[in-house]
């Protein structure tokens, strides 16, 4: 039979973030997929050089355009265990409870694009909708909606007022009534059911070997959560990671709606516990010495390597974004499907092209 | 089959998601973070502002008093607000209007000797 | 303050990782550091149950490192990265981009090098 080369991407109605895929296609049955990149490559960790390490928690945020904050937290997290500062509770808190919006806000924003990748406009709008609220919480409290830039090294930068407290709870109240509606459609609609049920499987065996991170590993039934590490105060909160086992698309839907309800839970008993003191320490000296730091972005693991010399400018900045190691499930999951599911099934990883070229 | 209706339908009837901007604009958050103004008059370019800046922005001349910003370059962090010592710099919560073309604020102050000691340590 | 690092060398690249799979790690990635103008360092680093692990290979420049992408595919994308960007070349990878997986076909430096290494042919 004849093969058919069909280039998908770099522009492309699904796509979010310009990826190209050169599919060889068998009629309409997909035998090989080749991604490419280059697309939105920026440099950004050698910028290192010429910015100081404090200037570089700015510039580390704009690796991610959605989960900003939690590279922030990632890069404070390791530069203050370089230069041994401990973190003050409140601020540890605080962490908790802003990058926990920001998963909320990255997974409806997803559900929404997923919704997109096969065609049900109405429930993208609907996501995107509630989404808005989880946006206004972060620009009344922090002064901007995504790139909120509160975290320095050594605490926060913002604090949350009590009249703020008990609005972020009302809304969130507000986005659970909201969410919770979405459930049946989600889980049950036939449309949803239809495009995602048994498309890219991966057995929880080949997830683990392809080095896969956050929902596309736990949608394979292995719980391997960066959370559970215990970082900011995510040991002081009680925790649990959310595992499908199916590691079909339908799964990796379900973890990622799932992670958005428990997110909620996570910031009303990080609010419920959220103790008073001071925002954040003062950083002196500079940092020297290697050190890896990991959280868990609303993607997957993320991997900050820091080698610092003792001098204003970091010597090597490494980031290792959760979508990079996600990449060789796409060459695992599309050969064998058809081509159009392959909108579907790219969607599926959460592609985040900017954070994987950085 | 329907479970998306009943949604549509509350969306249908109910309030609009949307403003028609223009038109009806929505006040900024108390603590946005907006444009920066800089009061020259208090301002002893001393340069800490154009030093922690993270895009370099902000360039200070402090033997020709003169501060000068390119808010195209500016990304809102605030972070020049927060440590100016002497107040003079402060964050608005409005935001910037858009501009066809590319603009660079340029302020120049008053020379003065005892500009040289910052606000913070004069006051010992 | 990085713990469990084991120094490897460029014979025993791909067995240590292959022990490593048999050990049943994660791969997590490759991160590359620049020593000096004939060297660097290359770290791996694996995750098995929270607990990270390290293999340090230090190698010369000019001459390719073997690819771990047989032993673990999804090494193939950052290998090639680094091939990219600090022109380390690798050899055996699944799949080879030969330095255009970031740049375009006729760059021909190496641009996290900061001491800038001009390759005019690929050592392979």
């Amino acid at each position: 039979m004849s093969k058919t080369i069909i280039p998908f991407g770099p522009q492309h109605p699904v796509l979010p973030e310009p990826v190209h895929l050169k599919l060889t296609l068998e009629d309409e049955v997909i035998t090989e997929a080749i991604p490419a990149f280059g697309f939105v490559h920026r440099g950004l960790e050698k910028l290192a050089e010429i910015r100081d390490f404090h200037q570089m928690i700015y510039v580390v945020e704009r690796i991610c355009g959605i989960c900003s904050m939690i590279h922030a937290m990632c890069y404070c997290q390791g530069i203050e265990e370089l230069m041994g500062i401990e973190v003050p509770p409140r601020a540890r808190f605080l962490r908790v409870i802003w990058s926990e919006l920001h998963r909320i806000h990255s997974h409806l924003l997803w559900l929404g694009l997923f919704a997109d990748s096969f065609g049900f406009e109405s429930l993208f709008m609907q996501c995107w909708k509630i989404r808005e609220k989880i946006l206004d919480i972060d620009e009344a409290t922090t002064g901007n909606r995504i790139i909120i830039s509160v975290c320095v090294i050594g605490g926060m930068r913002k604090d949350i007022s009590p009249e703020h407290v008990n609005w972020i709870l009302s809304e969130l109240k507000d986005v659970e009534r909201e969410i919770k509606r979405l459930e049946t459609t989600i889980m049950t609609d036939y449309t949803v059911m239809k495009r995602t049920v048994g498309k890219g499987v991966l057995t929880g065996k080949q997830a683990y070997e392809l080095g896969l991170v956050g929902p596309t590993l736990r949608a394979s039934g292995i719980a391997q959560d960066m959370r559970m590490l215990g970082y900011a105060a995510f040991n002081e909160i009680n925790f649990e990671p959310v595992v499908e086992t199916d590691g079909d698309c339908y799964a990796r839907c379900k973890v990622r709606f799932r992670e958005t309800l428990q997110s909620i839970d996570l910031i009303r008993q990080a609010i419920a516990k959220l103790p008073e003191g001071e925002l954040a320490v003062k950083a002196k000296g500079r940092p020297e010495g290697e050190v890896i730091s990991r959280v868990e972005q609303p993607r997957g693991e993320v991997f900050y390597y820091i080698k610092a010399n003792g001098k204003k400018n970091l010597e090597r900045l490494r980031v290792r974004t959760p979508t990079f190691a996600n990449v060789p499930a796409l060459l695992a999951m599309l050969p064998g499907m058809w081509l159009s599911d392959v909108p579907v099934i790219v969607l599926s990883i959460d592609p985040c092209i900017s954070c994987t070229e950085r | 089959m329907f479970e998306m209706t009943p949604t549509i339908m509350r969306n249908f009837i109910g309030k609009r998601a949307t403003r028609r901007y223009p038109y009806v604009v929505r006040p900024a958050f108390e603590n946005a973070r907006g444009v920066i103004y800089n009061d020259i008059r208090s301002c002893t370019f001393c340069g800490v502002c154009a030093a922690k800046c993270p895009s370099q922005c902000i360039t200070v001349d402090k033997k020709a008093a003169t501060w000068s910003c390119n808010p195209s370059a500016c990304v809102y962090c605030g972070v020049c607000a927060e440590s100016c010592l002497s107040g003079s710099l402060q964050q608005k919560c409005d935001y910037r209007k858009p501009v066809q073309e590319k603009e660079v604020i340029f302020l120049r102050g008053e020379i003065n000797n005892n500009h040289n000691i910052p606000m913070a340590m004069k006051n010992e | 303050m990085i713990e469990h690092v084991v120094s490897i060398s460029l014979e025993n690249v791909v067995g240590e990782t292959a022990k490593m799979k048999v050990e049943g790690y994660r791969f997590v990635t490759l991160s590359c550091v620049e020593i000096d103008e004939t060297t660097v360092d290359i770290l791996y680093h694996f995750d098995k149950d929270f607990q990270l692990k390290h293999l340090r290979l230090t190698a010369p420049k000019d001459s390719p490192v073997p690819s771990i992408s047989p032993v673990y595919f999804a090494a193939f994308l950052v290998e090639n990265e680094i091939q990219d960007l600090f022109g380390i070349r690798f050899q055996g990878l699944a799949i080879d981009y030969d330095r255009t997986l970031y740049l375009e076909e006729e760059v021909k430096k190496t641009p996290f090098c900061k001491y800038v290494v001009i390759k005019t042919k690929p050592p392979l």
